[in-house]
């Protein structure tokens, strides 16, 4: 067995301090270690984007970093979106749009969804597909999944123009 | 998967470079390449753990003013792809870079994975080399000689010994890459192919660049990827380009000096025909390109 490992970061907006094995990826200990099975492993090599997370601020693949890289970080998990009982704007629109078909894609195409949002709330149509591009949907479901991101793209710019 | 009986994350060069010559060390930064190969046993962890991630000084694109032309561009090891595409800089000076940078893996890669990453790695299909090639760059790699930092400068087309193998000694660490800033009136072209746009390992890549005036290409750079042991530099093409007018007859020489230039295998990605063809059609296409510019 690997040396242990003492980390604290930030995990949806709570102190988290643990222990993990040198070699820990980071997606084993979000599954494994903190019980927070959103964020799926599918490929376990950065192909198909399920593993999804951010990570202060921007977003990768969890299968590929290792949890030794936590220390001082801030993570957002799927299950960090939600606010209290409401649903996150992105996760709306992809209920609204009926984006969801099998749903194993969905926590990193949302996670990865609202990442592009926020780093260009006038996401072009040809953006969003190039920004997806690392999030493989087996159901080919991609048509309605630009509709949800396209539909909080323009929730954004209607906000944009109430507050003048 | 061996064990790891230390881990360490140094912020200071001086602490990472006493380590890694303390014994055998394995760097990790972004860990999108090192993961793979672990968990697919290509690679298994030697004693010592060493992300690199939070050394000071390691993750600054800058440019570095000279007399009139000799300013130089820096980019720190821990400089992620996703950085190099969108730096305004590199855009305007070495825009080949960001065309590379744009056709790399996925946004998720892109946000981790480490231009020191990806050129240790030493992939003969490593999307970032192709452009440092052709912009002429060294990498930096500094060891710790007792007590002090021993720097030394590798260039880029001479660093890389084979499949997966570099110059760099256990003791080294690539600290940056470093070019002239090309002159003003240089151009440069990125092409890659796969099955699909993304997360696509480059069948074959290429980039080609130079001076041009009034249609004639001077120190012309010419850069190859995943048709030989190594990313090389294609001197038979650059030896047909140089100092020439460029017009469909000098394209044609050049493309027939590239398929000489390579030597690909047959592998699951491609056939060893199928590459050199396309290596043929990329040439042409990109010269063509520079004739439009």
């Amino acid at each position: 067995m690997s040396v242990k490992i003492k980390l604290d970061f930030t995990l949806n907006s709570r102190p988290v301090n643990i222990e993990v094995p040198a070699e820990m990826t980071v997606l084993n200990l979000l599954r494994d270690g903190l019980d927070l099975k959103g964020t799926k492993y599918a490929c376990g090599e950065g192909e198909c984007g399920a593993c999804t997370i951010e990570v202060d601020g921007r977003t990768i693949n969890s299968c590929l970093m290792m949890a030794v890289d936590l220390q001082g970080r801030e993570v957002m998990t799927i299950e960090g979106m939600q606010e209290g009982h409401a649903l996150h704007p992105m996760q709306q629109a992809f209920v609204d749009h009926g984006a969801v078909q099998c749903g194993f894609c969905m926590p990193g195409m949302i996670i990865q969804a609202n990442y592009l949002v926020k780093q260009n709330p006038e996401l072009t149509r040809e953006e969003m597909k190039r920004g997806l591009e690392g999030n493989i949907c087996r159901c080919t479901g991609y048509t309605k999944v630009l509709d949800a991101v396209a539909a909080v793209v323009g929730l954004n710019e209607n906000k944009g123009l109430e507050h003048g | 998967m061996s064990e790891i009986e230390r881990y360490i994350a140094p912020n200071q060069l001086d602490d990472a470079l006493e380590a890694l010559a303390g014994g055998p060390v394995t760097i990790v930064a972004g860990a999108t390449d090192l993961t793979p190969q672990i968990t697919g046993g290509k690679r298994s962890y030697k004693a010592t753990l060493m992300n690199i991630q939070h050394i000071e000084g390691l993750n600054t694109v800058t440019k570095i003013a000279g007399t009139k032309k000799d300013g130089k561009i820096r980019i720190g090891s821990l400089v992620t792809v996703s950085e190099i595409r969108g730096n305004p800089m590199l855009k305007n000076h070495a825009g080949i870079l960001c065309q590379a940078a744009n056709h790399f893996a996925s946004e998720q890669i892109r946000n981790a994975a480490t231009i020191g990453g990806n050129i240790c790695n030493a992939s003969p299909a490593g999307d970032m080399i192709i452009p440092f090639l052709v912009l002429g760059a060294a990498v930096e790699l500094a060891r710790w000689q007792g007590d002090r930092i021993e720097i030394r400068h590798v260039p880029l087309d001479e660093f890389f010994t084979g499949p997966g193998r570099n110059m760099a000694q256990d003791d080294e660490l690539l600290t940056a890459v470093i070019f002239d800033v090309p002159p003003e009136n240089s151009i440069g072209f990125f092409r890659k192919s796969g099955p699909r746009p993304a997360l696509e390992i480059s069948t074959v890549s290429i980039g080609i660049g130079g001076e041009l005036t009034e249609g004639t290409l001077k120190n012309v750079r010419v850069a190859f990827g995943a048709v030989g042991p190594t990313a090389l530099r294609g001197k038979l093409t650059e030896a047909a380009l140089e100092g020439k007018i460029l017009n469909q007859d000098v394209i044609r020489a050049a493309v027939s000096a590239a398929r000489q230039d390579v030597s690909p295998i047959d592998d699951i990605r491609a056939t060893k025909w199928y590459r050199t063809h396309l290596i043929g059609v990329f040439t042409e296409e990109l010269l063509n390109n520079v004739c439009q510019n």
